[in-house]
């Protein structure tokens, strides 16, 4: 089976507090950094979007994977924030990495799970030999409508994942998706913010999608939650995440490494490649990984992934997830909302 | 449709920070050019691709700029000595203008450039961010 030759991370340095957002709505800022799990959460920069944070991502992943990007014969891009309503993000990156344009490149949208939709497409690709190599990228820079408590999560960043069969640092052992007609969450064409169901995007979403997901890969694998040394899940805050965790058996040390949220907000497609990569980042010769992503709208995507050799030669080749978590300064909410275009300013039409 | 194709022509230069070198002399020109001003006629101008590593030659501090960079106010400018030898204008990202000096290295980095308004073509390309 396919594996991975190289993964790269961004997130923006910007922060802002779940103080700040609460000031400004006269919310208890204690009672919802406790419910949620949550301290802080990225704001990209104005001249941030998730074709930049797909970019970085995507050369970052390269100095690692160490390949000619001209054998990349496939790029995809999951978001839901793709810069352009029509005209593919993907070739953005494909030149930029140069490995346009002798290959396939799409964007793909599932919610928060279009990033590992794409790395199931290029397993298949790779798998099947039509391609030598898969570039797949899971980027976000979310809307969260003042004053929804989405606001208090809605971040950005985003990883990326070279798929292949030659010079892996880990090879997916198998995947398993769930997958249903559930709408918890969703967008309009041309509304500026999303929609979600409140306590509906729980029970009958997430928990029932990402336990399915879960359940569906330890069958197929016959494994267990102990037989893992690391688990990630996808992360619309911390309590969710941790709630899902110990209902399948896993324990804090198993799940912390891949818990990012709290400190860098749920950054949509790009949480589970993120939670993912930090795990990579420590990760040693033999670890065992299970990843499950969920997707509003509604669906999980699980893998069951075994680390090799080859890890410990490349981890320092471009920056960890925690560089990127340490290197940071705070916005104020009047920043971050004119970072996040939510004024309308003097010379607008 | 001018500000299309005038982004599309410089794609490779922007995105990659592709110029070019004579491979006669060995200087390199950022942007590129197709004729060598040392060896004129015996050049031999090739494309070539620079790393992204640099130093600040010098720089200023933008308060007050025209509409479609005010977000971005106030911020750096600078003039970056490329590792390879040539000279390139470009903002300095993600850094308090008072902790930035001329000399401090610096690196590339992917960002937009300009909008053509809300409904318009949106163009990326290089800046340079402080190293460490």
């Amino acid at each position: 089976m396919a594996g991975i030759v190289g993964y790269g991370v961004h997130v923006p340095s910007y922060r802002i507090k779940v103080e700040e957002i609460a000031k400004v709505w006269g919310d208890d800022a204690k009672a919802i950094s406790r419910g949620l799990v949550m301290q802080e959460k990225s704001v990209p920069g104005p001249d941030e979007d998730t074709a930049t944070i797909s970019v970085e991502a995507a050369r970052n992943a390269l100095k690692r994977a160490m390949i000619d990007p001209q054998k990349i014969g496939a790029v995809y891009v999951g978001s839901e924030s793709h810069p352009y309503a029509v005209k593919p993000t993907a070739t953005i990156v494909a030149e930029a990495v140069e490995a346009a344009p002798e290959m396939t490149a799409a964007d793909l949208e599932f919610a928060c799970k279009a990033g590992t939709a794409a790395m199931q497409v290029c397993m298949g690709l790779v798998d099947s030999g039509i391609i030598e190599y898969g570039l797949a990228i899971g980027s976000d820079t979310a809307q969260g409508a003042p004053g929804d408590a989405l606001e208090y999560t809605a971040s950005a960043g985003g990883a990326a994942y070279v798929i292949g069969k030659q010079n892996t640092i880990a090879d997916f052992e198998g995947t398993y998706s769930f997958t249903s007609d559930t709408p918890d969450f969703y967008r309009r064409e041309g509304q500026p913010y999303p929609k979600h169901g409140g306590r509906f995007t729980g029970e009958p979403a997430f928990f029932k999608h990402v336990l399915s997901g879960a359940k569906g890969i330890f069958d197929k694998m016959g494994t267990e939650a102990s037989d893992y040394d690391h688990v990630v899940f996808h992360q619309p805050n911390g309590k969710f995440y941790i709630r899902v965790a110990k209902k399948l058996g896993f324990t804090e040390e198993q799940y912390k490494t891949g818990l990012l949220t709290p400190m860098i907000g749920n950054t949509y497609s790009g949480a589970t490649p993120l939670g993912l990569a930090a795990v990579l980042d420590i990760a040693k010769p033999d670890d065992r990984i299970m990843a499950v992503s969920y997707g509003s709208g509604a669906g999980s995507d699980a893998f069951s992934i075994t680390v090799n050799d080859r890890i410990e030669d490349v981890q320092d080749n471009a920056p960890k997830v925690s560089d990127m978590i340490t290197k940071k300064s705070y916005v104020d909410y009047a920043v971050y909302a004119k970072y996040k275009g939510k004024l309308r300013m003097a010379w607008m039409p | 449709m001018k500000d299309i194709v005038r982004g599309w022509r410089h794609i490779q230069q922007r995105y990659n920070l592709i110029g070019s070198k004579c491979s006669q002399c060995g200087n390199v020109f950022f942007p590129s050019r197709v004729l060598c001003p040392e060896c004129r006629r015996k050049g031999k101008i090739e494309d070539f691709k620079f790393s992204g590593e640099g130093k600040i030659h010098t720089f200023s501090v933008i308060h007050t700029p025209t509409d479609e960079f005010k977000t971005l106010a106030p911020y750096v400018v600078a003039i970056i000595k490329l590792e390879e030898g040539a000279q390139i204008t470009s903002q300095i990202v993600d850094c308090d203008p008072d902790m930035v000096e001329i000399g401090d290295d610096v690196e590339m980095v992917f960002r937009k450039i300009k909008e053509e308004g809300e409904d318009g073509v949106i163009s990326y390309g290089y800046k340079f961010k402080l190293k460490n």
